[in-house]
């Protein structure tokens, strides 16, 4: 007998599944037991970026939670299986699949449904709960934008056509059309209303965003409202519309808003609004007391709130009534958005149209730029009601929060969104926010929380993401973060110590900078002029670095010797007991069947063991300091190069089989690979660097764990950046999609440059862009649009780095002075006699102390 | 610092086989010696080879440098620092490495094999 009391959701959605994220942080188990319906196929998944999913983004990549969160949890769920009504009586809720579940308290999270107009000739439109079905001939190439399953049927259509139409020009009918236009089809986009995005945007607004969006290569239509689809001439459909112009188009989706999916509420008598939406109130309680609604299927005060934000935020209340645990209510939410359509940036806060009596606004339009910004003020004169900013939205976070806050207005508000005072609009602020201003809607940290976590000690934005999550979700905020971080820091006193060491008080940005721009070629010199003392383990390797990324040197040069760490000393990798390991480069894993023999021979003469890596190359472990040269003799003379394995440096470039081969294969991922491997090996970075070509989205190569991911397209090559695997996985970025070669590897220059300019020491660029004002964005800005003029500048650099490139092992081996430094005794020929190997599994290892003890090597002393 | 007696030093090799800023391991009466010469007056220092911590002999292959006046080898393995001038490993209290005599003498290097108390 349960006698926990039950609660059962209905909705896997965004907002049903924050719901049970609420529950779990609340440790729900002693008390209450968990059942939830997911309808679709996936469990909770990122309905918002959606369209990344044509992007290179996968079902794992887009879903909300690690696999197993649910079990793991104690949470029931019943995938595919739709609850079809409730017996309010008995308290229970029947699916389609024939199950009865008993529930003590019902959260409905069923959603939206989006909305198709009824046109004519196309037959009937019906739904069976989130999708749509066509009835007719048109099968397969109408379709709607809400699942992934939709994306699966429209990615299926786009492939065998060359058109595209979405009917509605709102938020989502824009991202449909980037969806579209990103599949590689001639993109229309067809509004009954006179401009795009009515909801948010007014009509001057909306005419600067379709000459933004049309630029891109998108067609608008607007003021159209279809009448009838018919059989096409030149394309599959025709569409009709009511001034008697017509559209041919093989696809067409349908995007005309969306509407509160209530059905199972109004069959279970529950009250509903006019037009439709399970009515609650501030506890997102429902006419029954024992069933509540949370997200875009409710009703709160006459309004449906069609964001998810707004949802998180009854999700949050309605864990806090049912549990008894917290006191937030719902009062409203701000539908304040900001996003990027078709590469056009949108905001829209508040009360953007004016709407309030009385109000008054300011407006700018830049038509050579393409932007247009535009505020309401309250009839007093003296409070910010809303605002619309459309190709630039730096100001979005101070507007919103002046417009939330209330704010008193400077005295002339228009300053806020005149271009010439940029200075004055960023300065309006912080200070003057209260501590329960919320700063990232996302996740609804507020102000005294970000402050909080400083005082515990965070002094990155690394840190305060990791301790509160804010700018982990849209990064709208990471401009105010940043500048929150800073002001309490200086407000506490606390002197965050960037040093280097105590030898440089320098960053390692500064000291790059220093290098570069004075042309100093050595440490020596470096220290004589900007630093102290004799250097360390921490400054040495990193002006070491620094050196070769800039001049390219041999590192082993009497001048750099000292300042090489552990690995690259030897140029080779340092194992437990002293002795190396080898790995020469295989550019893309491609390797001949003479190389791979030769390899064998080589290992096998000296008596190395060998391991695949997991950069598909081959190491070779168990040499001696004093073997290295020797093996190298015998390496090169075969044909092979430094594998760089030792640096912090480009290590390898994996890659999956590619078009050659592979029946799924889109382009030659090999090829490219072994290209990009040859370009950029040798070059030393902050940290290692490493890179994965893969042919298609099936993502063999796991280029989105990479440093640098690069993914194929049937139209180019996707660039992902910042990706890692080990110990913190992080998925990468979509830098850029679609790109031809040439501007691939333009791109990726860029980026690697701009890396080894502005990283932290030992910064892998995952938490290096976690670090970065801005984030992705900012990456884009600068390599793409090359916002600082520097894109040349880093470009230049790569290539001298290309340029000097010299195989480290070749240079070495062919010089009797340097390889007098691998002899283990500058006195004897003499080995190292506490290198002992045994055999395991028909290769060498190292023996363990007891095995050293068994076998009558003196055992030194062991300190505790 | 123990007086030695001149016999016990063994010459070992030219200055100048020991890289600037960086070290060597020699080979005295069995024992394996890290040899390391720094700065612009060549000071010259010899510590045991062997790294407690890592149990294997790679104290010549560590990065030299100073901490405030301190000059020190840091362990290639899992770079704990040692102070070249006693062997006090700067980061255990507990743990400390031998020391050697060294001495140049007309461009010679001259290591004793008897430790330093």
């Amino acid at each position: 007998m349960n006698s926990k009391h039950k609660i059962v959701i209905i909705g896997n959605g965004m907002v049903g599944h924050r719901f049970i994220e609420e529950l779990v942080d609340k440790d729900f188990r002693d008390n209450f037991s968990i059942t939830t319906f997911c309808e679709e196929k996936n469990l909770a998944y990122d309905r918002v970026s959606l369209s990344t999913y044509f992007n290179g983004k996968t079902k794992e990549d887009l879903s909300l939670m690690p696999e197993g969160y649910y079990e793991e949890n104690g949470v029931e769920i019943f995938i595919g299986d739709k609850a079809e009504s409730i017996d309010r009586k008995a308290k229970v809720v029947k699916s389609a699949g024939g199950r009865e579940v008993h529930y003590d308290t019902l959260v409905l999270a069923t959603g939206s449904y989006p909305f198709v107009p009824p046109i004519q000739g196309q037959k009937q439109y019906y739904f069976e709960g989130y999708r749509a079905f066509e009835c007719g001939d048109h099968k397969q190439h109408i379709h709607v934008y809400r699942t992934i399953d939709d994306l699966d049927a429209i990615k299926a259509s786009a492939s065998k056509s060359e058109i595209g139409t979405v009917i509605g020009g709102g938020l989502l009918g824009l991202e449909c059309a980037n969806a579209l236009k990103n599949l590689g089809l001639k993109t229309h986009v067809v509004d009954r209303g006179p401009s795009l995005m009515g909801v948010q945007i007014d009509a001057e607004g909306g005419i600067v965003l379709r000459a933004k969006i049309e630029e891109s290569g998108v067609q608008v239509h607007t003021s159209k409202s279809t009448k009838l689809i018919s059989s096409g001439k030149e394309a599959r459909y025709q569409l009709q519309f009511d001034d008697g112009t017509y559209l041919e188009t093989d696809i067409l989706v349908f995007s005309s808003g969306i509407r509160p999916r209530d059905e199972i509420a109004r069959k279970a008598g529950l009250k509903i609004g006019d037009k439709g939406g399970i009515v609650i109130d501030s506890e997102c309680r429902t006419s029954d007391e024992d069933i509540f609604a949370i997200g875009e299927c409710a009703l709160w005060n006459g309004q449906i709130f069609g964001l998810v934000s707004p949802g998180y935020k009854m999700a949050g209340v309605a864990a806090d009534i049912i549990t008894a645990q917290g006191d937030r209510r719902f009062e409203g939410a701000d539908m304040s958005t900001k996003l990027k359509l078709i590469g056009v940036d949108v905001a829209s806060i508040g009360d953007s149209h004016g709407r309030t009596e009385g109000s008054r606004s300011f407006s700018f339009r830049d038509e050579l730029k393409g932007t247009y910004k535009k505020i309401v003020i309250s009839p007093e004169g003296n409070r910010l009601l809303g605002a619309i900013l459309i190709g630039g939205v730096e100001e979005y976070g101070t507007l919103q929060q002046m417009m939330l806050n209330e704010m008193t207005l400077p005295k002339d508000p228009g300053s806020l969104i005149l271009p010439t005072t940029e200075e004055a609009a960023a300065g309006v602020g912080l200070d003057t926010l209260p501590e329960a201003a919320i700063i990232c809607s996302c996740h609804n940290v507020t102000k005294g929380e970000l402050m909080k976590s400083v005082q515990d000690g965070a002094t990155t934005i690394g840190e305060i993401k990791t301790a509160t999550c804010a700018s982990t979700g849209c990064g709208g905020c990471s401009t105010m973060c940043k500048q929150l971080l800073d002001n309490e820091l200086a407000k506490r006193g606390v002197d965050v110590n960037t040093d280097l060491c105590e030898h440089f008080p320098y960053t390692r940005q500064e000291l790059y900078g220093l290098i570069r721009v004075k042309g100093i070629r050595n440490f020596e010199t470096l220290l004589a002029e900007h630093g102290h003392g004799a250097g360390c383990e921490i400054c040495k390797p990193a002006v070491a670095s620094i050196l070769a990324a800039c001049w390219n040197e041999y590192i082993l040069k009497d001048e750099h010797y000292g300042l090489q760490d552990t690995n690259d000393r030897m140029l080779a990798n340092m194992q437990k007991d002293g002795t190396y390991s080898i790995v020469p480069r295989v550019a893309g894993g491609e390797i001949t069947p003479e190389k791979l023999i030769a390899l064998g021979e080589i290992a096998k003469k000296w008596n190395l063991y060998t391991k695949i890596t997991g950069g598909q190359r081959i190491d070779l472990f168990g040499a001696r300091q004093e073997q290295l040269p020797l093996i190298w003799e015998d390496l090169v003379a075969v044909g092979f190069e430094s594998g760089h394995a030792y640096g912090k440096a480009l290590r390898t470039v994996k890659s999956c089989v590619g078009s050659t081969w592979c029946r799924y294969g889109q382009q030659d991922s090999v090829g490219l690979a072994v290209e990009i491997e040859t370009r950029y090996k040798g070059l030393r970075t902050p940290h290692k660097l490493k890179m994965a070509v893969s042919g298609c989205t099936r993502e063999c190569a796991e280029a989105q764990g990479k440093d640098v991911g690069i993914i194929a397209t049937d139209l180019g090559w996707n660039l992902y950046v910042c990706g890692n695997g080990g110990m913190k996985p992080r998925h990468a970025d979509l830098l850029a999609a679609d790109l031809n070669k040439e501007s691939l590897i333009k791109y990726i220059d860029r980026f690697l440059m701009y890396y080894v300019r502005t990283a932290d020491r030992l910064q892998r660029t995952a938490p290096w862009l976690e670090n970065i004002e801005g984030g992705v964005e900012h990456l884009k800005a600068v390599i793409i649009e090359d916002s600082l003029g520097i894109a040349e500048q880093l470009e230049g650099e790569m290539a001298h780095i290309i340029d000097t490139y010299q195989c480290e092992w070749k240079t070495t081996v062919a010089s009797p002075e340097k390889r007098k430094r691998f002899r283990m005794f500058v006195n004897s020929d003499e080995t190292d006699n506490n290198v002992i190997f045994v055999e395991e599994r028909g290769q060498i290892r190292p023996a363990t102390d007891d095995e050293k003890f068994e076998l009558g090597v003196s055992r030194k002393e062991v300190f505790e | 610092m123990k007086k030695v007696a001149e016999t016990t030093y063994n010459k070992i090799c030219a200055m100048n086989d020991i890289p600037h800023n960086a070290g060597v391991c020699a080979l005295v009466d069995g024992k394996q010696i890290a040899l390391f010469r720094i700065g612009d007056k060549n000071e010259l220092y010899a510590i045991s080879n062997y790294d407690p911590f890592s149990k294997a002999n790679v104290i010549s292959r560590g990065i030299v440098g100073t901490m405030g006046e301190i000059p020190k080898v840091v362990s290639p393995i899992y770079k704990q620092q040692f102070n070249l001038t006693n062997g006090q490993c700067i980061d255990n209290p507990k743990v400390s490495i031998p020391t050697y005599p060294i001495r140049e003498q007309g461009g010679a290097i001259y290591v004793s094999a008897i430790e330093n108390c």
